[in-house]
């Protein structure tokens, strides 16, 4: 057991380290970064404001990490949140109640994944160009939901996920712990992880083993819909509306970027939740980290450039063999990996 | 003797890749004017040194000397111009440029700046010549065949490099006839005092063109001896490093009749595929198929497996209807298959060899039952002991592995699952001759076990060698059926070409 304990602390340790020091860099920039206080039964501070602004992505993330497994991409996310956005507020603005509306909701992510996962799947267009479709309409579909208008509303149990807190921690951080837990604990406990694996290293060659190749693909998209779904409650209940033109927009290539950055590769084959979840929260550490240290807003979007551009070339294969290369030259003689227990 | 006629030396060539040491202080000469064979069971590390060779390695330790001055080729651009030249199995070419392109490209003759077509063209003509070669040079190279376009492969290297030429497989494709045309142009490549090192698993080959021998064996040097002083047994002894039970198809075991039919095919087959065939197979058998490239046996076995759907037919086994709608369901009724294409249709390549062992029993047992990881450990380690699937640990990526254990290994994959009918496709193809025979006698056991088998190989003495039966096909139909005594390879031929049908291969 300590072996894959091991193999966990190795494949995790580039995307902790990188974290830790950028979130280093900004308590050096900002002196009461780390500082956590307790108010009214909830945690407030710099890192849990983190942990929640990054909610949306890390939910993201979670399904565009699977989706990528398979070799695909989910492009349409950040269209999807808004639609069900549109939804989830048309719903509890019509007077269903919070439970109808939850269920509606991501009952029209899991319909936004069914869509994307049946192009992929069956009609086997290239996942890039599927889900661009849904990325293009989705968010005409969603102003046809709020009519053009930003859909306001007032339901304190739809308010409550984006602004209330369980167990000292805002509801977004709950929300997308528990889910990321959850989709982590079902594919590493069961075989889905492996097969689907093995499905985005060689779609045929698994088919030819006997795996459900186009229902593990269709799942991977209703995966990453129910999880834009999630996030779209969460960036609807957050603002107390629904905003067609702005939810989600172009958070579909943050959640891409953390995945990448989580070190999962975009040919597919090898994944992991929590390496992408940190790359979500390394994200938005560079996002508040620039706010907080006071930098003019116009170099952000550079500087999180330079800092992404940075972690990549660490990651790269180049870098790696480099890395592998220096440290044989330093011990030149140990080499007997393999066969430890 | 060696410093004045040897032309490249390499002395103690050290290659260490993480986990392996794949070169350990190798030794080898190539002299001017001669035939080097280069040989060694797959994961050898033939490739490796040819590799080290050509710079597209950097070697971990050791002296090359070329014409006696000490080199080290960072690339294979620096080896070309040194005077090393490599020609691969693949040929390395652009199909969709002309040939006289292909043969100056990146040195093309200019004139006011600008490529002279007409002097390239020329050049390109009189350049073939000298390989007693007179096709139209302004033609794509892809409208030539394999053999014609590995001509040209080594005019181009020879022009561009002139002291060393590297054949790495070249007749893996070939037939004997162009092998032939093949070996000429080498006998005169070396008259002309190039030295050559030729790289094969064809042993008929080796005796016939080369003048010495290299024998590597897991990253070491076994030795090189003169051709005419080694026979073929101590050469495959040397490769094996063990005496071979029995060379390869060498000699025919008493072939298992078989049991009771068990699995019935009736007018089974697809519309473009395969034309509708009947065939029975009894318990403990292996039918083989033989058939020339393209004439439906690849597709017997798909339509088998499920992989194409079959439009027309029923199968049953032991009386009971077969559902071979789709792999999936195929696998239910325990079939295996492995395919041709071991790259392309069977290995998981960043897998680990266990996964890749695994992934047919997991995917049928279901995503929600998975097989403990102590489970797969032990069938990994059972398999990987039981077919000796040479690999450093279990927990290695697939592609890493060579030819042959790969293929062992999709084996495992199946024999995991417990099959009651398995369908090899060219399981032998590209495998060197210690793997080759492993898996033929696999496959004899496997038969004497009870197990069902449909054996495709194009090498018919191996066909004959394990199977009771023998379809063969043309024109994706299934012609004729071989049995007892007709199983020869004298009668597959003349069953294949009985007919004065087309030959499309």
């Amino acid at each position: 057991m300590s072996t894959t304990l091991k193999a966990y602390a190795v494949r995790l340790f580039p995307q902790v380290a990188a974290l830790a020091v950028i979130l280093l860099m900004v308590s050096i920039a900002f002196p009461g970064f780390f500082k956590l206080e307790m108010q009214n039964g909830r945690l407030y501070g710099s890192l849990i404001d983190i942990l929640n602004r990054g909610a949306p992505v890390a939910l993201l993330a979670i399904g565009m990490t699977v989706v990528i497994a398979t070799k695909g991409i989910d492009l349409s996310v950040g269209a999807v949140m808004a639609i069900c956005g549109a939804v989830a507020a048309a719903a509890i603005t019509s007077g269903h109640s919070l439970a109808m509306t939850l269920l509606i909701t991501l009952g029209t992510g899991i319909l936004c994944g069914l869509w994307n996962g049946i192009l992929v799947a069956v009609l086997d267009i290239q996942p890039i160009i599927a889900t661009l479709v849904l990325m293009v309409a989705g968010r005409g579909i969603a102003q046809l939901i709020t009519e053009g208008a930003i859909l306001t509303f007032n339901d304190a149990g739809l308010i409550f996920i984006g602004s209330g807190a369980l167990f000292g921690l805002p509801m977004p951080v709950v929300i997308w712990l528990a889910f990321g837990l959850l989709v982590a604990l079902l594919v590493r406990r069961t075989a889905l992880g492996m097969l689907i694996e093995a499905l985005g290293v060689n779609r045929r060659a698994s088919m030819l083993s006997g795996v459900s190749t186009g229902v593990l693909l269709i799942a991977a998209y209703v995966l990453s819909g129910l999880c834009a779904a999630l996030a779209g409650i969460i960036a609807a209940a957050d603002i107390r509306g629904a905003d067609a033109n702005n939810a989600g927009l172009w958070l579909e290539l943050d959640a891409i970027l953390a995945v990448v950055v989580g070190g999962t590769s975009l040919l597919g084959g090898r994944f992991s939740i929590a390496a992408s979840l940190i790359g979500a929260l390394i994200i938005q550490s560079v996002n508040t980290g620039i706010l907080l240290s006071g930098f003019p807003p116009e170099f952000n979007l550079i500087i999180k450039a330079a800092i992404i551009v940075l972690i990549l070339v660490i990651q790269s294969p180049r870098a790696q063999s480099a890395f592998v290369f220096l440290s044989r030259a330093r011990a030149p003689v140990k080499k007997t990996a393999g066969e430890a227990k | 003797m060696q410093a004045s006629t040897s032309i490249l030396s390499a002395t103690a060539i050290d290659k260490i890749f993480p986990g392996a040491r794949a070169l350990d202080g190798v030794d080898f000469s190539l002299q001017r004017g001669e035939v080097h064979a280069l040989l060694g069971e797959n994961g050898a590390g033939k490739s490796t040194l040819v590799k080290c060779l050509t710079g597209a390695y950097r070697r971990d330790g050791g002296r090359i000397l070329l014409d006696g001055a000490d080199v080290d080729p960072q690339s294979t651009l620096e080896a070309q111009n040194l005077g090393i030249g490599t020609v691969y199995q693949e040929v390395n070419l652009l199909p969709n440029l002309t040939v006289a392109e292909n043969l100056f490209l990146g040195r093309q003759p200019k004139r006011f700046g600008f490529i002279d077509s007409r002097e390239m063209n020329r050049r390109a003509k009189a350049l073939l010549a000298e390989y007693d070669l007179d096709i139209d040079v302004t033609a794509e190279l892809a409208a030539y065949s394999v053999a014609v376009q590995q001509v040209i492969a080594i005019a181009r290297a020879v022009d561009l490099s002139g002291k060393v030429l590297i054949l790495d497989e070249p007749t893996a494709s070939l037939d004997a006839h162009e092998v032939a045309m093949l070996f000429r142009i080498v006998r005169r490549l070396k008259e002309r005092g190039l030295g050559i090192i030729f790289i094969t698993h064809f042993l008929e080959q080796v005796y016939d063109i080369s003048d010495r021998i290299t024998v590597l064996r897991n990253g070491k040097l076994v030795g090189t001896r003169a051709t005419a002083d080694l026979p073929r047994r101590d050469l495959i002894a040397m490769m094996l490093g063990r005496e071979l039970v029995q060379e390869v198809a060498a000699e025919h075991g008493a072939k298992g009749e078989g049991g009771e039919v068990r699995f019935r095919f009736r007018n089974f087959g697809r519309k473009g595929h395969i034309q509708a065939f009947d065939l029975d197979v009894r318990r403990g058998e292996v039918v083989g198929v033989a058939g020339l490239l393209g004439s439906g046996r690849t597709e017997t076995a798909e339509i088998m497996f499920g992989a194409e759907r079959a439009d027309s037919g029923t199968a049953e086994a032991d009386g009971r209807a077969l559902d071979l709608s789709s792999p999936r369901s195929a696998i239910r009724e325990k079939f295996g298959f492995c395919p041709e294409d071991r790259k392309v249709d069977g290995i998981i390549g960043d897998l680990s060899v266990r996964e890749n062992i695994a992934l047919a029993l997991q995917a049928r047992r279901g995503w929600a039952r998975p097989i403990s990881r102590s489970e797969q450990d032990r069938l990994a380690d059972e398999y990987i002991r039981a077919l000796d699937i040479r690999t450093s640990d279990r927990e290695k990526p697939i592609k890493l592995l060579s030819g042959g254990n790969q293929q062992k290994a999709i084996l495992a994959r199946w024999l995991a699952t417990n099959p009651d009918f398995l369908i090899l496709d060219e399981p032998t193809r590209g495998i060197d001759v210690g793997a080759h025979a492993e898996i033929i006698r696999l496959i004899e056991s496997l038969c004497e076990k009870g197990m069902s088998l449909i054996v495709i190989s194009s090498e018919l003495e191996e066909l004959v060698a394990y199977s009771s039966r023998v379809i063969v096909l043309r024109d994706r139909a299934h012609v004729a059926e071989l049995v007892g005594n007709q199983v020869t390879t004298d009668g597959i031929v003349e069953a294949i070409a009985a007919s004065a049908g087309r030959v499309d291969a």
